[in-house]
């Protein structure tokens, strides 16, 4: 490559990475800014835990998304090992089912979902953690992906009929045959779950419960450099599951 | 249909339990029932609710006063904005991800800015929401870092009259993960082009030009209007991030439907609301099935 080409590419690739970096360097800036005297201050990041409103929101979403990758890998899981198990031809189907929330939006869901949530309310009293119901389809599409690819990676066939053979019942093979075999799909599918979780914003606030985003936004008025602080620790723990993930991703490509 | 051509298809392993073949066909299709009855639940009454909630009044009477309403004037220009920001937004970052995809194939697969960049655009494309809105407030917003600088140096008001709130701020945001997402999604296609086959257009003596306008881009042409219909749908049903930035006002679809939902300003006609999703549904669905076919054309030659 001649040095003119080699340079305008390097130029093109600095413009991206200044687009890309300005905006997260400027929530930084603004998260430890003294509004009055202009220094330095870790006020704004302390009252992450310090302020009443913003540690409970804290809460809320780390429970949340708790409760969405349990209730995801539940019902989730067992159906998809019983899928390739016993009834195959369901196969395109549950695919198409968990893949649909990606042409259904969130928001279109919120708008119909009221009839619905009455029955959850009546049944469950109106608590934040009620969310989980529908964060589960929300975390859907990616979590499938995910366990989809490590049950591909094995031989699920083989492990249950050798555990069948040795008189374990369906339960057994499922929950502590199969399942354990497939951790790093586990791990993935959790991890995309809680970065999804955390920065859930469509349906907690059309709902009007107070998780982390909801609460970062109320915030965003009275207290700048809280919600800053917020957003921009948010960010960087969703980017850290993510990286995670890609991770156990190339771990299992190159284990393949 | 029922019972026997499912028997008939059971694998051998069956025989022990040979007595209960009867159930052997129904029996399995059971353990999916959890699964679907939540799906149903959760996302297809919800689904079904809009779109017959799209035709009731508030009595729950059969009207198509709420769908007549979407082609008034307010409506209409609101469908423009979504239209402008979507589309802008997802042939702009379509172009700037080939662009960057395509400088970073041209790095050998184990390099480490290839990694970095593959790494970097997954986690970015995830970033919409509440803290990318404040990501750019934090920058080009009144008090934003970038605009103190500039009215610093040369008085120059990037904030201008609040640019950042309408349908152009909301374009420049979005790019921020429609760029990456175009990455991660067009990167396989460009992976799928063999050097066999530029090796084949030189040595029949095509130049480089040629073989880019007569080989790559008729190949990549299909992933690439698929990305960027993907991109269309992803920006047109997105939420969050625009809500965070914009709080008053409701300049796109989804924010018309927030006013429908919380507040006032459609007051007694909260079911256009349910209208807009289901305008929301079609439009997504059409875009969508457009993409699956282009897919299906791409993957013809690149897999």
């Amino acid at each position: 490559m001649t040095w003119v080409g080699r340079s305008v590419r390097g130029l093109v690739l600095l413009a991206f990475a200044v687009f890309f970096l300005v905006p997260l360097w400027a929530l930084l800036d603004l998260s430890t800014k003294q509004v009055v005297t202009g220094g330095r201050t870790g006020a704004h990041w302390k009252a992450l835990v310090e302020n009443e409103q913003m540690r409970s929101a804290i809460i809320t979403s780390l429970e949340l998304a708790v409760l969405t990758v349990v209730l995801m890998l539940v019902l989730l899981l067992p159906t998809m090992i019983w899928v390739r198990l016993r009834v195959p031809r369901a196969n395109r189907l549950v695919e198409f089912l968990c893949l649909l929330p990606l042409t259904v939006p969130p928001l279109v869901i919120v708008v119909g979902i009221n009839g619905v949530y009455s029955w959850v309310n009546y049944f469950l009293g109106g608590s934040p953690l009620t969310l989980t119901f529908v964060y589960v389809v929300l975390v859907l599409p990616f979590a499938y992906r995910a366990l989809d690819a490590s049950l591909s990676a094995i031989d699920v066939t083989t492990l249950a009929e050798a555990a069948r053979s040795l008189g374990a019942g369906w339960f057994t093979v499922i929950a502590r045959v199969v399942a354990p075999n497939m951790l790093s799909g586990v791990l993935s599918a959790a991890f995309i779950g809680v970065a999804l979780v955390l920065g859930e914003y469509t349906f907690s606030s059309l709902m009007h419960f107070d998780t982390l985003p909801v609460t970062i936004v109320l915030l965003g008025k009275s207290d700048t450099g809280a919600s800053m602080a917020a957003a921009l620790a948010t960010m960087l723990l969703t980017a850290l599951l993510l990286v995670a993930l890609s991770l156990l991703d190339r771990r299992r490509s190159e284990r393949n | 249909m029922a019972t026997q051509p499912i028997t008939l298809a059971e694998p051998v392993e069956d025989t022990p339990r040979q007595a209960r073949r009867g159930y052997a066909g129904a029996l399995p299709v059971l353990g999916l029932l959890p699964f679907l009855a939540y799906i149903v639940v959760f996302m297809v009454i919800p689904t079904i609710n809009v779109a017959v909630g799209a035709f009731r009044d508030n009595d729950g009477a059969f009207t198509s006063d709420n769908v007549s309403g979407l082609f008034d004037a307010t409506m209409l220009h609101t469908l423009w904005n979504s239209v402008v920001v979507s589309g802008v937004s997802a042939v702009l970052g379509g172009v700037l991800g080939v662009v960057l995809a395509s400088i970073i194939v041209a790095a050998p697969a184990t390099s480490l800015l290839r990694r970095m960049v593959m790494a970097i655009a997954s986690v970015f494309a995830q970033f919409g929401g509440v803290n990318l809105a404040f990501a750019f407030i934090a920058t080009v917003g009144a008090q934003g870092v970038l605009t103190v600088w500039l009215r610093g140096h040369g008085g120059f008001d990037l904030y201008g009259n609040g640019w950042l709130y309408g349908v152009w701020g909301l374009v420049l945001v979005y790019l921020y993960f429609q760029i990456p997402l175009m990455v991660v999604v067009f990167i396989p296609a460009l992976e799928g082009l063999k050097p066999q086959w530029r090796e084949a257009a030189v040595s029949l003596g095509a130049s480089r030009r040629q073989y880019l306008t007569g080989v790559a881009v008729p190949l990549l042409r299909p992933a690439f209007l698929g990305s960027v219909l993907l991109l269309f749908a992803n920006a047109f049903a997105a939420y969050a991030t625009a809500a965070a930035l914009v709080s008053q006002g409701q300049i796109i679809l989804p924010l018309m439907i927030r006013a429908g939902l919380t507040s006032e300003v459609l007051l007694g006609r909260q079911h256009l609301a349910y209208a807009i999703a289901l305008e929301m549904i079609v439009v997504v669905a059409i875009v969508m099935t457009a993409y699956a076919l282009l897919l299906r054309r791409a993957a013809r030659w690149l897999r």
